[in-house]
């Protein structure tokens, strides 16, 4: 009866996993990738489904860095705090996109409009420095060129 | 259509480029033997060629011909394009070659194409071995061959393998290991995007090898189409009856599924791996018992890194003597690098075992993108050392770099020029592992974050002469007694920097100087009085007001009110503005 209460993409999603041993992980990723961060009802619910303690699935979400508990703003940057990136320059990017946004890292603008997230190696090393805006790779930036980048995502609402 | 393409560069930096003039020159003689419809000549930015005044690359000939003239043109179009005769005096003979085992496909194939992969002898490795080499001729092949793990310890591959064999279990695992978190790495993404198949190949020989009938691909969450090439390739592989029940017709049987990584660099270790395989945190669990033992829920696992897997089929198809001819005697085969940073080519690069790291750095990626000389080369990511300009004739290969301070690691090779300083290089490297300890081990949790707290010091010019002896024996307790490889080897780019480059570690502790003007807290900003122009630019743009004077006098910045931003001298026109 408990089960109608429930979410039932969740129910879907947790059925297609429910046989394969370590599948918390993946299950994880599928509710990440459709809210863009893991809502804690759904780990609650997710808590009862597969009998695992709350705990053990904050346990998870909290060790990896992928997963997120608040959701992200409309547009994610990802700016790549590799080593080339670092030795081309990546912190004063990070500067300038702190100082135009008046955020830090793992912050959400108050206008919910950009997420800014600092990441280990993009793996295109040969662009250094490098920031990724959603899906699309900014290479080679430069930092009189970040206003610029911004401004068109500010400029489509 | 074309039939054929000219690119085009002058690789000469010293004169002024010659690039537009040439390609003027050989289309109007093209347009004159009524070629220009069947040739196209494109000016390209980087032709991967350099300080060989005009280069071009005829495809898909593949000649390259360098300081070329114009009066060359006349042969070139003539005996080259017209007869297909190549000119040997002006073939480029490049001073070192790559050697191509494990991207031998990559950028040839599409990879989306199990055909195309099977049309250069895809799967014959793994034909082979269910058909006539059976287990124990396998492993005694991959023996021959030499073959280290690729993934950075260099353990041999046929000694993994024959140990999770000998285990008698009911269920065994294959894992391949593509979490990639080296950062400035980046071979493994390419191999699984630009040839997926042939890693997928090398992991069904080795399930073959130890009698798993299970594997995983652990691949980074990051590398979406990584993922997305994975899992096209595995269903194109059940679909060719080379994955699932009676394997080409044999009594093998093999499911293989993806994993994903979330993000932890510690997931590259290999019981952290199986933890996180299991659902779990990532955290390492103390070896023996080794994963070909007792791994992936307690069962005999054998885990290979990417590129290792990569060479198998290679290995196989090729024979085990083939591949022990490259390479060097404790170190076969060929070796894939990321080679990055102030590098003028930067990109993959597979040279044999025993070419030398000026090789790699000098003739296949250009030197410098500045010009100025190479201050040092770091390999093995995080976990690996800096060596010094004077120590790159070493040949590359797993013992060579241990004994330099450093390790062979995935492959990422960062190149360093002089505005690199070699205390902002450590720290970087350790901030990165103390972030991505997963702190279930003091000497690696505790210890990590103390050196860091030194090297901050340090670069803060609050530094004392004790604090680098204090930062070795940390740096031993790591070693000796962190629980996994990321704790042992955390402290590898702080000890190999004290060993090369204390030198600058004093100056930054004794004259409060960094030579390569890195380090914010030890750099002063001045105007230089014969370049100043005196527009002004600087003290309107100073968010401190700490420049004054004015356009009769010239201008000063007060270095108490200075608070280091560099606004001054990104708005200064006439770089004007020195950074020390």
């Amino acid at each position: 009866m408990e089960h109608k209460k429930l979410n039932p993409e969740l129910v879907e999603l947790v059925q297609k996993w429910k046989g394969k041993e370590g599948n918390l992980i993946m299950i994880l990723h599928e509710i990440q990738n459709h809210h863009g961060y893991v809502p804690r009802e759904l780990s609650l619910e997710l808590s009862k489904m597969l009998d695992v303690p709350l705990a053990r699935i904050y346990e998870v979400i909290t060790f990896y860095n992928f997963f997120k508990l608040v959701p992200p703003g409309k547009h994610r940057i990802a700016l790549c705090m590799g080593t080339a990136c670092y030795l081309r320059g990546a912190a004063v990017i990070l500067e300038e996109i702190k100082n135009i946004l008046g955020i830090a890292e793992g912050q959400t603008t108050k206008d919910g409009l950009f997420y800014l997230d600092v990441v280990r190696c993009l793996g295109c090393c040969g662009l250094a420095p490098v920031i990724m805006i959603d899906d699309k790779v900014y290479g080679k930036v430069k930092k009189n060129e970040v206003a610029d980048i911004l401004s068109k995502y500010i400029k489509e609402e | 259509m074309y039939t054929k393409v000219i690119l085009v560069k002058d690789t000469d930096l010293k004169r002024e480029d010659k690039t537009r003039e040439f390609y003027t020159h050989l289309l109007d003689y093209l347009r004159g033997s009524n070629l220009h419809a069947q040739i196209q000549v494109v000016r390209v930015a980087d032709i991967g060629v350099y300080d060989e005044g005009l280069v071009l690359k005829i495809l898909p000939d593949k000649i390259v011909y360098c300081n070329v003239q114009d009066s060359d043109i006349k042969r070139i179009v003539d005996s080259t394009l017209d007869q297909g005769k190549v000119i040997g005096d002006l073939v480029f003979k490049p001073k070192a070659k790559q050697h191509r085992i494990v991207l031998r496909n990559c950028g040839k194939i599409n990879p989306e194409s199990i055909e195309e992969y099977i049309a250069c002898g895809g799967y014959l490795g793994l034909k082979k071995v269910l058909g006539e080499l059976g287990q124990q001729k396998l492993i005694e092949e991959i023996k021959i061959s030499g073959i280290r793990g690729r993934g950075g310890a260099g353990y041999p591959t046929w000694m993994k393998w024959n140990f999770a064999r000998e285990v008698e279990s009911a269920e065994k695992f294959v894992i391949c290991n593509a979490d990639e978190g080296d950062p400035g790495a980046y071979m493994d993404r390419s191999v699984l995007e630009g040839d997926p198949h042939s890693v997928i190949e090398g992991l069904i020989i080795a399930a073959f090898a130890i009698g798993a009938s299970k594997g995983y691909f652990y691949i980074r969450a990051e590398y979406p189409l990584a993922v997305e090439r994975i899992n096209k390739a595995l269903k194109q592989a059940y679909d060719y009856g080379l994955l699932g029940q009676n394997i080409l017709g044999s009594s093998f049987n093999l499911n293989l599924e993806i994993r994903l990584g979330a993000g932890a660099f510690v997931c590259g270790e290999e019981t952290a791996l199986i933890s996180s395989i299991e659902g779990k945190r990532g955290t390492p669990h103390p070896r023996p018992p080794y994963p070909s033992v007792k791994g992936l829920w307690g069962k005999p696992t054998v885990i290979n890194n990417v590129e290792t897997l990569a060479n198998i089929p290679a290995i196989v198809s090729n024979g085990g003597k083939w591949f022990a001819q490259i390479g060097t005697l404790t170190s076969k085969g060929t070796k894939v690098f990321a080679v990055t940073g102030k590098v003028k080519n930067s990109g993959l690069v597979e040279i044999a075992m025993g070419a030398t790291l000026r090789e790699i750095v000098m003739d296949i990626c250009g030197g410098t993108l500045s010009g100025k000389p190479i201050k040092a080369v770091q390999t093995g990511g995080p976990s690996g050392g800096v060596i010094p300009e004077a120590l790159l004739d070493t040949p590359v290969d797993y013992e060579n770099l241990q004994k330099l301070g450093s390790i062979m690691g995935s492959g990422g090779m960062i190149v360093m020029d002089e505005d690199d300083c070699m205390v902002d290089i450590p720290k970087f490297y350790l901030g990165f592992c103390v972030e991505e300890s997963c702190g279930k081990c003091a000497p690696c949790r505790i210890g990590g974050f103390q050196m860091l707290v030194y090297l901050n010091k340090i670069s803060e010019g609050k530094g004392k002469l004790e604090d680098l002896e204090q930062m070795r024996r940390l740096a031993q307790a790591m070693q000796k007694a962190s629980l996994c490889g990321l704790g042992q080897t955390a402290s590898n780019p702080v000890v190999s920097t004290l060993r090369y480059f204390e030198t600058e570690y004093n100056e930054h502790i004794l004259n409060k100087h960094c030579p390569a003007a890195k380090c914010n807290s030890l750099v002063t900003y001045t105007i230089m009085g014969d370049k100043c122009k005196r527009c002004g630019l600087c003290v309107t743009n100073c968010p401190v007001q700490a420049i004054s004077g004015d356009k009769e006098k010239g201008y000063l910045i007060a270095p108490e009110k200075c608070v280091k931003c560099g606004r001054c001298v990104d708005v200064c026109k006439f770089k004007a503005i020195s950074k020390k």
